[in-house]
């Protein structure tokens, strides 16, 4: 597709060079008008094919920086680039053209009570304009690709926590998004569960999808020392584990400064 | 396909609450609906008394005759004039005679003639309205000879004031019943909405249109409109035949009538659920 991931050539290249981003937040702030200051001057970028966790305390603005990049939110000043399309551009009518790039999981799943796993991806690829007589076939596929093939048929109720985050990522798949956002995807989830989920988001991520993981389960990111590292703290990012490759970021500058960070700084 | 189906499943969830709309949108286009068979009488009615539409001028007894040579000429010009008549005193005793027979007696014993001589003119068709009539009789009126003019102004008045009674009473009554009716409707599709609320936030979540989303309720309301919209048709033929038999015959309004009372039920329908879908959406 033509121009699906254009470069904004307002931005200093020297911040973000020309490259193939899929998500861009530059200058981000979002206030609330009760709760204040959620995000504080944001800016960070994530490839094609890239995998990050955002880290954070509650509060830090980790579920902020998803519902932005999402749209489902707008920012207070800034801008979020999703796939070339701009927060400050993109009308409410627009929306549903970012959502169908950018696939979305939740800490408690969102899945439709009452039925299968099967009739939650079928339902997903119905609402998009999948042609009916594919429906059912790429439903299984998808529930095959997340390693659900023996439960089809089960209802959400009658699935365990591990396995209704699988049914979800698998309807986020449905629209193949370029970008998976995960909101706390493990947050429910006992440890063997969810070092089957982050299995299964590097095996999607090496397929070429870039992954965008919230998550304050610090054992967790200890345990892929691979994957980028985003830290934010009271709404400012704090932290950024790439940060040398991109000078003038402010995770460089306060890096020292954050005494939260010891127990992660050690990892690599 | 999938709009169908969910449409006809939010009918089934709350089929009392569609009938409800339903029937108040069929009461809101009845109110109308009887307007409109009184409104199509009174046109026929008028159509057929229109060629018996004429100014008649009563003139002086003492009017000359070169002189009213003079004004049929020149009324005769006059584009809204199809023909100008002059009845003399005598055509105008003869004709007395004729049409009050029971005068028959006091006729004869009269010394003088009390009837005066009049020039009826005739009006052009498309130039019967009141305003044109109107025009007429003020011309005639001009000349010194003309006594009095007259030309059935009150009863047209009259009848025109009855219609626009009517059509008062239609629109305060129909807009009446059209606000409870999308209230209820609302209702209706906040019902709906609020049932499939998951669903919806899913759609939302995973980029369906917006289009998509809310068809079914756009749907569900246009259906309500048409229910509504046939109940309203069947609702005045039934007045029809009642006051057609009972009290004077009426004639039934012309297909293209019926169609536009659906018509409106079904528009109707849809901005109501269109408003309701916009306000309720937001809230899920």
């Amino acid at each position: 597709m033509a121009g699906r991931f254009p470069d904004s050539p307002s931005l200093p290249s020297s911040v973000f060079p020309r490259q193939r981003s899929v998500i861009k937040l530059t200058g981000v702030t979002k206030e609330y008008p009760r709760r204040g200051r959620a995000l504080d001057d944001v800016s960070f970028h994530l490839q094609k094919g890239e995998f990050a966790f955002l880290t954070g305390h509650s509060g830090s603005g980790k579920s902020t920086t998803l519902r932005l990049i999402h749209m489902a939110d707008r920012p207070t000043r800034g801008e979020v680039l999703v796939s070339g399309f701009s927060s400050e551009t993109t009308s409410e009518r627009e929306v549903w053209k970012v959502r169908r790039r950018v696939g979305m999981v939740f800490q408690d799943f969102r899945l439709l009570p009452g039925r299968t796993a099967q009739e939650n991806v079928e339902f997903v690829l119905e609402v998009t304009g999948t042609p009916r007589s594919t429906i059912s076939t790429r439903a299984g596929r998808l529930l095959a690709q997340v390693g659900l093939s023996a439960k089809t048929g089960a209802r959400v109720e009658e699935l365990s926590g591990g396995e209704r985050q699988r049914v979800a990522i698998a309807r986020a798949l449905g629209n193949e998004p370029l970008v998976l956002l995960a909101d706390e995807p493990t947050g429910n989830l006992d440890e063997r569960a969810s070092r089957g989920i982050l299995d299964l988001f590097r095996d999607l991520n090496a397929s070429g999808m870039a992954v965008l993981m919230a998550t304050h389960d610090l054992e967790l990111v200890r345990a892929y020392p691979d994957i980028r590292l985003l830290e934010l703290s009271e709404g400012r990012l704090v932290y950024d584990s790439t940060a040398e490759e991109a000078p003038g970021l402010p995770a460089s500058r306060d890096r020292d400064a954050q005494p939260d960070l010891g127990s992660l700084q050690g990892r690599s | 396909m999938h709009a169908l189906r969910e449409a006809w499943a939010a009918l089934r969830r709350a089929p009392l609450l569609t009938a409800l709309s339903a029937a108040m949108v069929a009461l809101a286009l009845f109110v109308v609906g009887l307007f409109g068979v009184a409104t199509w009488n009174l046109q026929q009615a008028l159509s057929r008394i229109e060629d018996r539409v004429e100014v008649v001028a009563y003139v002086r007894d003492d009017a000359r005759q070169d002189e009213l040579t003079l004004a049929e000429t020149e009324l005769l010009r006059m584009p809204e004039v199809r023909d100008v008549r002059y009845i003399s005193k005598e055509e105008a005793l003869i004709s007395a005679r004729q049409d009050l027979p029971e005068f028959e007696d006091l006729f004869m014993e009269l010394e003088v003639n009390p009837l005066p001589a009049s020039l009826e003119i005739e009006l052009e068709e498309g130039f019967r309205t009141p305003d044109a009539v109107a025009r007429v009789a003020e011309l005639a009126a001009v000349y010194p000879f003309i006594e009095d003019v007259r030309y059935g102004q009150e009863w047209v008045d009259r009848l025109f004031l009855l219609q626009r009674i009517g059509a008062i009473t239609t629109g305060v009554l129909g807009t009446a019943f059209a606000v409870v009716a999308a209230l209820i409707i609302g209702t209706a599709i906040r019902i709906a909405l609020f049932a499939r609320r998951e669903e919806i936030y899913v759609m939302r979540l995973v980029g369906a249109t917006r289009g998509f989303i809310r068809r079914p309720f756009l749907l569900e309301g246009a259906f309500t409109g048409v229910v509504g919209g046939l109940l309203a048709v069947a609702l005045t033929y039934a007045s029809f035949l009642t006051v057609s038999r009972l009290i004077f015959p009426l004639e039934w309004i012309p297909l293209s009538w019926m169609l536009a009372g659906v018509g409106a039920g079904v528009i109707f329908g849809l901005i109501a659920s269109a408003l309701a879908v916009r306000r309720h959406l937001r809230e899920i």
